[in-house]
């Protein structure tokens, strides 16, 4: 019996515990359908209408790089005759020719292949090479970590562009794969930075203890449980770094050390389109407005991406 | 505080010989003969091949070349480019012309786009702020030659507001389009870093209670907000003055500078592989020099943080 004695303004109701709604809200809805972390990135990302701005920008890039010759209507990006050299826009060469007769409209469409190619290619290597690399020492820590960080300073150290200077310049015969191989060399290090944090941070979590406690690996509870989780974060840098690297291609290409020469490449035709802008020429918008607009959709994803999938972001 | 300037300063030498020998490791792997490339067409006479391999060290393994270069290095024996000077000498006249040149830059992106972000922050999610955030993905979309030659065109030609080339001239005038055309990727970055540390610190609550015991906005905001919301960008651009002086690359390309890009520019050109190397050699050490102080800078700045 409690104590009855209370002073005016003292008065507390306490409801019985029928008339409460406590019971409903703790109640678990057994039918509900599991929410994950991909679950609820994905509902988030479905209602914004710049995501899907962004997919379909990418859907129509993939198809050019898939069948270029669809969207050239057959014209041919490597037939040229001098007598159509430096055709102004028309009807015929909707994007005009250059000094050789190649009708610029073929080549910007095909150029998409190699830009396209090596900004994945490098990302895919990067993301393998610096996830595992990130993930491993954020999730041992220890002199493995000390010894992934100080390898990361020493190739984050040098800056990309230069890097890629000083070696492109020296390869004699250059390919798609020399250009994506130096790429990789030297920006792994940052998905690493970024994939080793977010291992830290999971390192706690008690999902990873259950998985220890169940008897796996550490190998495989790094496999199974740290690196699906680490994605997230790695996902939205890697995106912003396509752009960069096909930014990057594009320099090196315009520097005349980029791609080899026989290939189809924005940043080479922008090169050769350069000298005509003084008189007035605009051919080299066309291989600069695609090169823009494809880098352009990678960086907006990413910034997309990085509301629904950064764990850092999410909270806000 | 000393003990952490030590371990940093270790860090960076370990950093300086790691990424010397990376550029030198990957520079030697490249299969090229660069004796057989001197003679031309015609094959030379193994003696003469013989006595200059041994005169350029190419006849020894590859630590001991790699300890060559570095001795050369830091005596500043950078060997000779192809028109016979001191590659040394060509430094000396290249590398004052890019400090000014990126001196324009560093200030140009801080204070447009301190204020362009701030503006931005302060009225995130408006009109002004989503422009704003456009303009400089699209800065960062299109590659820096391009914004250099429209700017070039634009500026130079058709406008005559500036000297479409720099060449002799390295006065301030000269030097402003190309450094505004240099600034600007970085000017990009900049917006968007302090857009977002001014959005995110507006509703911290050191700002609440600033508000809530009278202050102005303006004290609130200038204050209180940007004194906080600086730290990062400060950092960012300690390290981007590194990442200037390698991006001039092309801006100097373009436009004629004789600073340290356009001498990479030529070299590249000319392959000139020796001056291309030298001249990176010492953007690195440029560069990781520019991270330390902002490392310390850091501390100085975020009392916050205490290095042990």
């Amino acid at each position: 019996m409690p104590d009855n004695h209370t002073y005016p303004g003292q008065e507390r109701f306490v409801a019985a515990a029928d008339d409460v709604v406590v019971g409903a809200i703790d109640a678990v809805d057994q039918d509900a359908e599991p929410t994950g972390f991909w679950k609820t990135a994905w509902l988030q990302l479905k209602v914004r209408p710049l995501f899907w701005v962004c997919v379909a920008l990418l859907a129509l890039i993939l198809l050019i790089v898939l069948f270029p010759s669809v969207f050239a209507f057959g014209k041919d990006p490597h037939y040229a005759t001098l007598e159509r050299s430096m055709l102004p826009v028309s009807g015929e060469h909707w994007f005009g020719t250059d000094m050789q007769g190649h009708d610029i409209y073929a080549r910007t469409i095909y150029g998409a292949r190699a830009s396209v190619i090596v900004g994945v290619l490098t990302t895919a290597a990067v993301v393998v090479i610096g996830g595992l690399l990130g993930a491993t020492a954020g999730f041992f820590g220890g002199w493995l970590d000390s010894l992934i960080a100080r390898l990361s300073d020493v190739f984050f150290g040098v800056p990309l562009m230069l890097a890629a200077v000083v070696v492109m310049q020296m390869v004699t015969s250059r390919t798609v794969y020399s250009v994506v191989l130096v790429l990789a060399i030297f920006s792994w290090p940052q998905i690493a930075r970024i994939a080793r944090s977010a291992a830290i941070s999971i390192r706690n979590e008690e999902y990873i203890d259950a998985s220890k406690s169940l008897g796996a690996s550490k190998v495989r509870t790094l496999f199974t449980h740290v690196i699906p989780n680490c994605l997230g974060p790695v996902i939205v840098v890697a995106t912003v770094a396509l752009g960069v690297f096909i930014v990057t291609e594009a320099t090196l290409s315009y520097l005349g050390i980029g791609l080899p020469e026989s290939s189809i490449s924005w940043g080479m035709d922008i090169a050769s389109g350069q000298p005509r802008l003084r008189e007035g020429s605009p051919i080299l918008f066309f291989p600069a407005g695609a090169l823009a607009l494809t880098v352009l959709t990678f960086m907006m994803l990413g910034d997309v991406l990085s509301d629904a999938l950064d764990p850092k972001a999410r909270k806000r | 505080m000393a003990r952490y300037l030590l371990s940093r300063l270790g860090q960076l030498v370990i950093v300086f010989f790691g990424a010397t020998l990376l550029i030198y490791a990957l520079v030697f792997l490249v299969p090229a003969d660069p004796i057989a490339a001197l003679g031309g067409d015609r094959k030379l006479p193994p003696e003469i091949v013989e006595g200059l391999r041994a005169q350029y060290h190419l006849d020894q393994p590859f630590l001991v070349q790699y300890w060559y270069y570095i001795k050369g290095v830091f005596s500043l024996d950078f060997g000779t480019s192809f028109s016979g000077q001191p590659v040394w000498d060509v430094m000396k006249r290249a590398f004052p012309v890019t400090v000014n040149l990126a001196l324009i830059a560093l200030a140009v992106e801080t204070i447009l786009g301190i204020f362009f972000g701030v503006l931005a922050g302060l009225k995130k999610g408006k009109l002004f702020d989503t422009s704003i955030l456009f303009v400089s993905l699209i800065i960062i979309a299109v590659p820096i030659f391009v914004l250099g030659f429209v700017a070039q065109f634009v500026f130079g030609i058709k406008l005559e507001w500036f000297p479409v080339t720099v060449g002799g001239n390295l006065d301030f005038y000269h030097l402003l389009l190309p450094g505004i055309v240099l600034g600007l990727v970085s000017f990009a970055y900049v917006v968007r870093l302090t857009r977002s540390q001014v959005s995110q610190n507006l509703t911290a609550d050191y700002v609440r209670t600033a508000t809530a015991k009278g202050l102005p906005r303006s004290r609130v905001v200038l204050v209180h907000v940007l004194r906080n919301s600086l730290i990062p960008v400060v950092t960012f651009l300690g390290a981007d003055i590194g990442a200037l002086m390698g991006g001039a690359l092309v801006t100097e390309g373009i436009f004629n500078i004789p600073g340290v890009g356009g001498t990479i520019y030529q070299a590249i050109i000319r392959g000139e592989a020796a001056t291309v190397v030298s001249f990176v050699t010492v953007l690195i050490v440029i560069y990781l020099i520019c991270n330390v102080v902002v490392d310390l800078l850091y501390a100085a700045l975020d009392p916050r943080i205490r290095y042990a």
